[in-house]
């Protein structure tokens, strides 16, 4: 059935449909829609999962993991804040294999006292061993919901879905929202190998000697380099049967891209609005939506930008010190594989708007110059 | 010559069940009263249980992985989230349709009093569905002995070494728990087995968030001798240090151990290396405040239900 969803209330219609079992959150702007819906949602009993309504982000996902490790479907959304004080607890959940799905609205971190959107959130939880799926739009949004139970159940490693503050959160668009007969059909109960049972006294997560942790830690990595690849059949079945397809990058005019416009999130429809613009005055670009930061998509990103003459990542964050988060991560998949240059732009921190405007300027100074002229390129900076 | 009289004293009278659920092999020092306060309120639990363990002791004696001295599943979880981990694991199971199982939030002193301590009123305020057992050796034990918010007045940590021994009070943790008004707030002392069990036996049979406060000696910590464990339980009662009572609905409070006549604290904090620095001016103040505690607790028996 076609509904008129914000992006928040898309996570919540992802959840209900992926019958979630246990959901624990705690309201934070701009997040706070998607568990004010789900609650309803319990409470009409619409969705029959128990809602622990707790004090904190921390102990939202601590409840998600005690949950999570009796077998049952976990849920739970943050943003910003809510999401750095959780931290500890992200490694628990990858730790202990525990496929919680957590919705992001990416906001920006205090201070000062932010609630627009830049990823410096979800970033600062890269290396906690999630999977993150950076979304485009409130169908994106829905379908990676329920895709990322699939991906993360059978891997035992918990997912991220992202979505910007604001642009995609509280912006509504018609969203398909599938039948559950269909769903189950796609998505079946959760089946852990392990679950935290008195029938099978197990310890979990006790005392580990330097004799266990490394191959712990070898065996999450493995099965995460897996990912890539079950992402990409996950999102085929789903095509299939919903005739939506989703992998883990999203490219748009590359195949003859001369530059190419390397963008996440909402961001990317931006782009693409630009690289038509430029299409049409005779330049060949093309964007490349990564949708897939973690686990890093290497063979796609090297494939799709060894084409080009040019790359130009666009990052709504920073790593401060070193440079945009997204661009290491992409010059560092092409080091060695191709020696086209990559240039680096920082935009749009805090929530300041990307225009068209905005690609126009990173257009016209990739082109204007053979190599990147400065390490960083800040556009649309009061500097 | 057959004498029915002296048939009946050959028999021994159990008072716990023999079942054990813990088992030897496990790691604690000898003379820990955590142990026992484990093996105690496995015996009232029974198998169905399912507990939930912060970072402490605890988390060591069990057992390396992938060994535990336990016949109940454990998940270890982080440091200041017992209470919302068992709470989550309570919901959890009945989600996948087990209704049965008690699920316990496990946790030191340190994780209850200070680090947790939001976790459990939050689990609290709720009324979650868990048992909540504190066992308190007034100290950080697994990092080495350094103070929490239960460390007694005076007691030598390696945060407060004598010449800065502690000097305030121990938190009130009982008092702060039944203010949550859940149904059931316990203390309980692994030297009065009997009493323990049956509190872990009424804690089982109420649903809502049960909340246990074990008294439990740690020689190490407290620089005291392993076969005095008992010994200190008994006069942490006697001397109304750790006095045994129940609350109800936080408004019931009900005292278990009257003594007939209260010992010197000065007996107490004299076996114990920890204590050893104290002055005569600071065992009277410390007499003073258990007086005072004491006093108050009988007033809120006695102005039952409050
Ligand atoms: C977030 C966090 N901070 C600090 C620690 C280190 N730590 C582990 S156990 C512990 C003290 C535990 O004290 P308590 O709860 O009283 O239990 P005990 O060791 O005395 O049995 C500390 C500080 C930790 N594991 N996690
Ligand atoms: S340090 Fe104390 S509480 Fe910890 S195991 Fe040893 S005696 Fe028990
Ligand atoms: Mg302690």
């Amino acid at each position: 059935m076609r509904k008129v969803l914000m992006g928040n209330h898309a996570l919540s219609y992802g959840a209900m449909l992926s019958r979630v079992q246990v959901v624990a959150a705690y309201p934070i702007t701009p997040q706070t829609q998607v568990v004010e819906l789900l609650s309803e949602m319990c409470a009409e009993k619409i969705l029959d999962a128990q809602f622990i309504k707790v004090e904190s982000e921390h102990s939202a996902m601590a409840a998600c993991l005690g949950a999570s490790l009796a077998g049952a479907r976990t849920f739970t959304a943050t943003s910003a804040q809510g999401l750095a004080l959780m931290h500890e607890l992200l490694h628990w959940a990858s730790g202990g294999r525990l496929p919680v799905v957590l919705g992001n609205i990416n906001r920006a971190m205090a201070p000062g006292w932010s609630i627009w959107t830049d990823q410096n959130d979800s970033l600062s939880q890269r290396d906690t061993g999630w999977m993150q799926f950076y979304c485009g739009s409130n169908q994106e949004v829905l379908d990676s919901v329920i895709q990322a139970f699939k991906v993360a159940e059978k891997l035992h490693i918990p997912a991220m879905i992202i979505l910007d503050a604001f642009s995609l959160s509280h912006t509504y668009e018609i969203v398909d929202v599938p039948d559950q007969e269909k769903v189950d059909k796609f998505l079946p109960p959760f089946q852990p190998k392990f679950r935290l049972t008195p029938d099978e006294p197990h310890a979990f997560g006790g005392l580990t000697s330097p004799e266990h942790y490394f191959e712990l830690r070898y065996k999450l990595q493995k099965d995460m380099e897996k990912a890539p690849a079950l992402i990409e059949e996950t999102g085929q079945e789903f095509e299939e049967l919903f005739g939506r397809k989703l992998g883990l990058v999203d490219p748009y005019k590359c195949d003859d891209a001369e530059i190419i416009l390397v963008t996440s999130g909402t961001t990317g429809y931006t782009a693409r609005v630009a690289v038509d613009h430029f299409r049409e005055k005779g330049l060949k670009v093309g964007n490349l939506r990564i949708r897939v930061l973690r686990p890093f998509p290497f063979e796609k990103v090297q494939s799709i930008l060894s084409h080009a003459k040019k790359v130009a990542v666009i990052d709504r964050n920073i790593s401060y010190g070193h440079h945009g988060i997204f661009y290491q991560e992409v010059k560092s998949a092409l080091y060695g594989n191709s020696s086209v240059p990559v240039f680096g732009y920082i935009t749009g921190l805090g929530g300041r708007d990307i225009t068209l405007n905005t690609f126009q300027k990173i257009i016209e100074e990739t082109q204007r110059n053979e190599t990147p002229p400065e390490r960083i390129s800040w556009i649309g900076v009061k500097k | 010559m057959n004498h029915p009289q002296k048939k009946k004293q050959n028999k021994m009278r159990l008072t716990l069940p023999l079942e054990e659920y813990m088992h030897s092999g496990h790691l604690a020092c000898q003379g820990c009263g955590a142990t026992l306060a484990m093996r105690y309120v496995l015996k009232a639990l029974g198998q169905r249980t399912a507990l939930c363990i912060p970072a402490c002791c605890w988390s060591v004696i069990d057992g390396p992985f992938p060994y535990s001295s336990l016949d109940v599943p454990i998940f270890h979880c982080a440091f200041e989230t017992a209470a919302i981990s068992a709470a989550g694991l309570k919901a959890g199971l009945e989600m996948v349709g087990d209704h049965e199982t008690q699920v316990v939030a496990w946790a030191g002193d340190g994780g209850t009093f200070d680090i947790g301590i939001q976790a459990l009123s939050g689990v609290a305020e709720r009324n979650d569905d868990i048992i909540y057992v504190c066992y308190d050796n007034e100290a950080y034990m697994n990092t080495g002995i350094q103070r929490s918010s239960a460390t007694p007045f005076g007691a030598w940590t390696t945060t407060t070494p004598v010449k800065h021994y502690k000097n305030r009070p121990k938190k009130d943790i009982d008092a702060i728990l039944a203010a949550h008004r859940i149904p059931y707030v316990a203390t309980a002392n692994i030297s009065y087995p009997e009493d323990l069990y049956r509190k872990v036996l009424k804690a089982k049979n109420i649903k809502g968030t049960r909340f246990i406060h074990i008294y439990a000696p740690c020689p190490s910590g407290w620089k005291t001798r392993p076969e005095d464990t008992i010994k200190l339980g008994k006069l942490a009662v006697q001397t109304c240090i750790f006095p045994l009572f129940e609350v109800e609905e936080g408004s019931t409070w009900k005292i278990n151990i009257k003594p007939r006549e209260k010992k010197p604290v000065e007996e107490y904090l004299m076996r114990q290396g920890r204590f050893r620095h104290l002055t005569a001016e600071a065992i009277a103040l410390i007499q003073e405040e258990v007086d005072r505690r004491w006093a108050r607790l009988l007033k809120y028996e006695e102005t039952s239900p409050l």
